[in-house]
């Protein structure tokens, strides 16, 4: 994973809430074996409706979504983050993630920011403008170029994984001895745990 | 490894919790073992490529079942010969064919396409005895909280998760508050399951389990038999939770005892003692309780394009304007403009083009025995262009057939056909047409869900059936015999 620091540049002013990632991509884009190339159908229903939010005008080339409560509601697919990893997106700040999304944005690097609905009602304002907006990892704050500062909260272990850029797996690899232990621990007391006559 | 204070009162969450924990982080955050991984075609292929990328292996293939049943066609899957008929979307093709070498690569059990067994996961899961109460339980599908019904604490994952619970069999986990709701009484007649669930949503918001585990309790989910309770904890993910549960209890053993994958003989007794211990201890305190009347639940439709969008059959379209939160009323009008509904028209004259029956919530054999119900010697009305019976799994249509609801069906004006997710999510050929509105027994009514700009209306087997017979949205007590 390339790790992430501090993401800067144009942001979407969307501010729509509950986007279900049957929004973000939908269920016919999901017939492929390969992450990449999903950017194609990422919301393909409001980018073709009238006013396009997500590719015209101020929105054009930008890296950060800006959108409302429980963004990414809805079915578990990671596709959603890969699709807007893959149309250029790499942030996406708003009042609160469903859990599903927030655990497939953080693996895959897409900064899921969360900030009070205040601070996103600013922000739209500024996206609207055309002015960047950034987010400094680090210092957990993003900032705009009018002296706004609002900080914001991140669990500290993806933290760490998102700003070295840490493989999750290999890091759990680590923990093997502790692994073994406990399944030696349970497969003794619990002689059902391993299914009998699988397929 | 202990998280919860053990001297207390314990949720069956923190029982289930407490003895999966491998490691623990100092923020909190657990390492959990998973003890069952069901794996389908649509959300592993990435996760395979990744394993093999870095040279992993699957750790424990045998705490893991591949099935395919997202992307499956639904039409016959042998020719007159017994020969599997190729699939004729190249990208459906690729994405089964996937499946096949990743677990043939990686020693994972599989169930073909054409097996007897092969259904939608979560309906494999329980019928093969695959899911057991205890367990940690893990799939790339957001209903994954369905097995909660046996008392397994389920939750869909990712694809990366996928790869992680591949490789590692654990995932790091934050434990989640908890929430009990408890459903008290009996049914009305014409109340099932899928109204209760339906209701709950209703009451409490796509939102209202955000960041809970919900453990739905009282004497009205007692009284439900497993396919039932499978049906509620279904939908705990559209009331926001990350898993639903019910206390396994005489109703879950009986279920269990001698399926394929259950413990037999003396290691049935152990079991059977262990999950004895697992219910909620008297006093254990839960973050939140939602307490419902079951007599207040009608049978129940949704007229928008979010699971909380509820009303009981009897009721009309609501006005956006009914509503206190001003966002509420945005995403009201808009959810009406795209359905296409005027406000104050009565749910009953909503007139339905399409009837799906089928998904993980509802096509399990009691199911369709209660459609096929309300359809015997009935035929479906003009106005209904497409009708469609999707059993869960191939032992599913087998006992169906057995019983002659297959003909009940077919007689009826319905396709009867072979297991897969279907028009669910609409990613197979089974779509339904742009502007056409389809009473359908699935999960999600979200914009798109069975087909671009199709129109979803949420609601019961018998609610379904009901609709067909009469082409609109039809109160199942007005055609009760
Ligand atoms: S039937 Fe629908 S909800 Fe159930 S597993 Fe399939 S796609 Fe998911």
């Amino acid at each position: 994973m390339t790790p992430v620091s501090t993401i800067s540049g144009g942001a979407i002013p969307w501010g729509a809430k509950n986007v279900d990632t049957d929004i973000i991509i939908p269920a016919r884009w999901l017939k492929t074996v390969s992450r990449e190339g999903l950017g194609k159908g990422a919301f393909e229903s409001v980018r073709a409706s009238q006013g396009n939010v997500i590719d015209a005008g101020v929105a054009a080339g930008a890296s950060i979504l800006i959108a409302g409560d429980n963004f990414g509601c809805g079915s578990s697919r990671e596709h959603a983050a890969w699709a807007m990893l893959d149309l250029g997106l790499t942030a996406v700040i708003a009042p609160s993630f469903s859990d599903i999304f927030s655990g497939n944005a953080f693996k895959n690097g897409l900064l899921a920011v969360e900030l009070p609905q205040e601070a996103i009602d600013r922000l739209m304002v500024v996206a609207g403008e055309g002015q960047p907006v950034t987010i400094d990892l680090e210092n957990q704050v993003v900032t705009t170029p009018y002296q706004d500062r609002f900080t914001f909260h991140i669990d500290p272990f993806r933290k760490m994984c998102l700003m070295q850029g840490l493989d999750e797996i290999g890091l759990t690899l680590a923990e093997g001895n502790a692994i073994n232990a406990y399944e030696a621990r349970r497969g003794a007391a619990e002689p059902w745990l391993v299914p009998t006559g699988a397929a | 490894m202990a998280i919860f204070n053990m001297s207390a009162p314990r949720t069956l969450y923190e029982k289930i919790w407490d003895a999966h924990v491998v490691a623990q982080r100092d923020d909190g955050t657990c390492l959990v073992f998973i003890d069952r991984h069901l794996v389908h075609e649509v959300t592993s292929p990435q996760a395979f490529a990744g394993l093999k990328a870095n040279g992993r292996r699957v750790r424990r293939p045998d705490l893991t079942l591949a099935v395919p049943d997202h992307n499956l066609p639904t039409t016959p899957r042998l020719d007159a010969g017994g020969r599997p008929i190729p699939i004729a979307d190249s990208e459906s093709a690729a994405q089964l064919a996937a499946l096949e070498a990743n677990v043939a690569e990686f020693g994972v059990p599989y169930i073909p396409a054409t097996d007897v067994r092969q259904g939608i996961v979560h309906v494999i899961g329980p019928e093969q005895g695959f899911t057991l109460p205890g367990l940690t339980m893990v799939c790339g599908d957001s209903h994954t909280a369905a097995h909660g019904a046996l008392g397994a604490l389920a939750f869909g994952i990712g694809t990366s998760e996928v790869e992680h619970v591949l490789g590692t069999q654990t995932l790091w986990l934050a434990p989640s508050k908890t929430m009990a709701v408890e459903v008290n009484g009996d049914l009305p007649p014409g109340v099932t399951p899928k109204d209760v669930v339906l209701h709950i949503i209703g009451t409490i918001g796509t939102a209202g389990g955000t960041g809970h585990v919900i453990e739905f309790m009282g004497s009205t989910i007692r009284a439900m038999s497993i396919e039932g309770r499978l049906t509620v904890s279904n939908m705990a993910i559209e009331g926001g939770a990350r898993a639903g549960l019910i206390a396994p209890d005489e109703t879950t053993f009986a279920y269990l005892k001698g399926r394929p994958m259950a413990p037999q003989g003396a290691a049935w007794d152990a079991a059977v003692d262990y999950w004895r211990t697992l219910p909620s201890d008297a006093g254990a305190r839960f973050d939140r309780h939602v307490r419902i009347d079951a007599a207040d639940i009608a049978p129940s439709v949704t007229w928008g394009t979010s699971p909380e969008d509820v009303v009981p059959i009897t009721g009309a379209v609501p006005d956006p304007a009914s509503f206190a939160d001003p966002s509420k009323q945005e995403a009201a009008q808009k959810s009406l403009d795209y359905m296409g509904l005027t406000p104050g028209t009565p749910m009953a004259e909503v007139e339905v083009q399409n009837i799906f029956i089928g998904s993980c919530t509802n096509s399990r054999i009691e199911d369709l025995r209660a459609a096929a119900a309300v359809l015997h010697g009935r035929r479906k009305a003009d106005n209904v262009r497409w009708a469609i019976v999707v059993p869960g799994s191939g032992l599913v249509k087998r006992q169906a057939e057995e019983e002659g609801l297959d003909r009940i069906f077919t007689e009826a004006g319905f396709e009867w056909r072979e297991p897969g997710c279907s028009a669910c999510l609409g990613m197979n050929p089974d779509k339904v047409p742009a502007g056409e509105r389809c009473a359908s027994t699935s999960n999600r009514n979200f914009v798109g869900r069975q087909g671009p700009g199709s129109r979803t209306h949420l609601l019961s087997p018998a609610m379904a059936a009901a609709a067909a017979v009469t082409g609109r949205l039809t109160d199942v007590r007005e055609l009760a015999r």
